[in-house]
């Protein structure tokens, strides 16, 4: 038998190729964690009061209260669904122009930034400072939360809608214009097939979080379960809170599953 | 292929008649809930309010300009604390993220009967709570504050991070982790040589796409007392100070800007 006298092993390649990069890379990261942790306040005080307490704050959620309160919960969580299932409709409705017109290969230059401009604007601002805005402009009351969720869906779906129109195959519309269809029947019948499955699904997708969104809105005072879950919290009946948190848990666990089960029957 | 028989000639249909009625039969049935649910809340609204927007709107808007440019010195702290939120609970998350991911993706998993089902429960029930609802719990336990924020953030992004990553680990190419196994290969360096270098790109997505969306939850978190810009935006609101509103309104949109750019840049650098 023959023996290699070298003994060599073998190293795995490090991801980074310079080793002076990688060095600055490390010295980057605990640079900014340093300064991070040196600025951030924190009262360690508190923090271990809070600790030793953790297991009382812990142990006050259970058992779960679903009596006490159970009247305003069910109306919150009612409140919430309505709130979702209208803001979706509409968000969807309005979302579907702007979607299109913001579809490089639809629509004309000045068109296309006009839609784009749009779903940045409402994209950018989280669901509940828009909330804050309508509340103060429409009242307390569920009709600020459904116009915050409407507007959210709209820069959501819009802007997913029109990365799908861009990447959809073009021979198929070609195919359909050649047969001297005109636009809206351009539209019906090549681009909405190829877009309408995995639009559906986002859809549900959309309307869970819009539901999950619900539940915070109602914090600033935009209508939902949220309004009942900070009472609870304000009133440190935890145990209700609980059990408000286990319902929104097991409505999005359904959604969930019935989403991903409704995607399937659809593709 | 469905065809209508006229009198004279054939026409071509996209449906047969019994799925067209069937289609509109949902349709209707749509229509009937969506109208139900905003009779309900048209009910639960003050129309008398909402006729009155656009003159509210108006007025607001006209006491939001000039935007107060002064207050900025006053800013950059809470951005800071803002940004800091947003990086340091990206990188809990993502600790935890990590070994959950592995324990619910099928094909890693010590055991789908038993392990599978807690690591999803964990990703769900993170999932499904709002970071301000987070924030609210923790403020009360640890106090007002950063550290409130970056807990309530960090424990909000495991169940995002999670489930890419185990989706990511469920879909990788066995032929590679085959070969790392006909080596010899322990079930340790399996993980390492085999699984982790084909999802260390997606992994590298997935983290800097929740950095971004993380930005943006941080700056709300202030409403409840965690830190971060929202508490300025609250307080400016409170006292009806309108110019230092859309200072900050402002000030969170470039912010959202320009993270949103760093994130696509740095996502095409490594896909």
């Amino acid at each position: 038998m023959i023996h290699s006298s070298i003994k060599r092993t073998w190293k795995r390649p490090p991801i980074i190729k310079s080793p002076a990069w990688r060095w600055a890379l490390w010295l980057g990261v605990a640079i900014y964690l340093s300064l991070a942790f040196g600025t951030m306040e924190v009262n360690w005080g508190r923090v271990a009061e809070g600790a030793l307490r953790s297991k009382r704050f812990i142990m006050a959620f259970f058992p779960p209260d679903f009596v006490s309160r159970w009247d305003s919960i069910i109306e919150g969580i009612l409140e919430s669904i309505w709130m979702a299932v209208t803001s979706t409709v509409i968000g969807i409705i309005l979302s579907i122009p702007v979607g299109l017109g913001a579809a490089r290969n639809l629509a004309y230059k000045p068109v296309y930034y006009f839609c784009r401009a749009i779903l940045a604007v409402s994209r950018t601002f989280p669901e509940i400072i828009l909330a804050i805005f309508f509340v103060k402009l429409f009242g307390f009351g569920p009709f600020a939360g459904f116009l915050a969720l409407s507007v959210g869906t709209i820069g959501f779906y819009g802007k997913l809608l029109a990365e799908d129109i861009e990447a959809m195959d073009p021979v198929q519309a070609e195919a359909v214009k050649s047969v001297g269809a005109g636009w809206l029947q351009w539209l019906n019948y090549s681009i909405q097939p190829q877009v309408m499955p995995r639009m559906i699904g986002l859809g549900i997708y959309r309307l869970d979080i819009n539901f999950r969104e619900s539940s915070v809105v109602g914090i600033v005072g935009g209508g939902g379960i949220g309004a009942t879950l900070l009472t609870s919290f304000d009133r440190y009946e935890f145990d209700s809170a609980a059990a408000i948190l286990i319902i929104i848990i097991s409505i999005v666990m359904v959604l969930e599953y019935s989403s991903g089960y409704i995607r399937k029957w659809v593709q | 292929m469905p065809v209508k028989q006229l009198a004279d000639r054939k026409v071509w249909q996209r449906r047969t008649t019994r799925k067209q009625f069937l289609v509109w039969f949902g349709w209707l049935i749509g229509i009937a809930i969506f109208g139900y649910c905003w009779q309900l809340i048209s009910d639960k609204t003050i129309w008398e309010f909402v006729s009155d927007a656009p003159k509210q709107a108006a007025d607001m808007a006209s006491r939001m300009v000039p935007p107060k440019w002064s207050y900025m010195e006053a800013l950059w702290a809470p951005i800071w604390d803002t940004i800091n939120i947003a990086t340091l609970g990206t990188v809990i998350a993502i600790v935890i993220a990590v070994p959950v991911a592995f324990l619910a993706a099928r094909n890693t998993t010590p055991s789908i009967r038993y392990v599978r089902p807690v690591a999803l429960f964990i990703i769900v029930s993170s999932r499904s709570i709002n970071s301000l609802i987070w924030a609210l719990m923790l403020v009360t336990l640890i106090g007002p504050g950063v550290l409130a924020g970056v807990v309530a953030i960090g424990l909000r992004s495991i169940g995002f991070c999670a489930k890419l990553l185990y989706e990511a680990i469920e879909e990788i190419d066995t032929n590679q982790e085959e070969a790392v196994i006909a080596t010899g290969a322990s079930r340790g360096q399996q993980l390492i040589y085999g699984i982790v270098p084909q999802i260390l790109p997606a992994f590298a997505g997935i983290s800097v796409f929740r950095w971004d969306i993380n930005i943006r939850e941080s700056t709300v978190l202030g409403l409840v007392g965690a830190g971060g810009i929202g508490l300025q935006l609250s307080a400016s609101i409170d006292t009806l100070t309108w110019t230092q509103v859309s200072l900050i309104l402002l000030v969170i949109l470039a912010t959202v800007i320009v993270s949103e750019w760093v994130s696509a840049k740095i996502r095409h650098a490594i896909i």
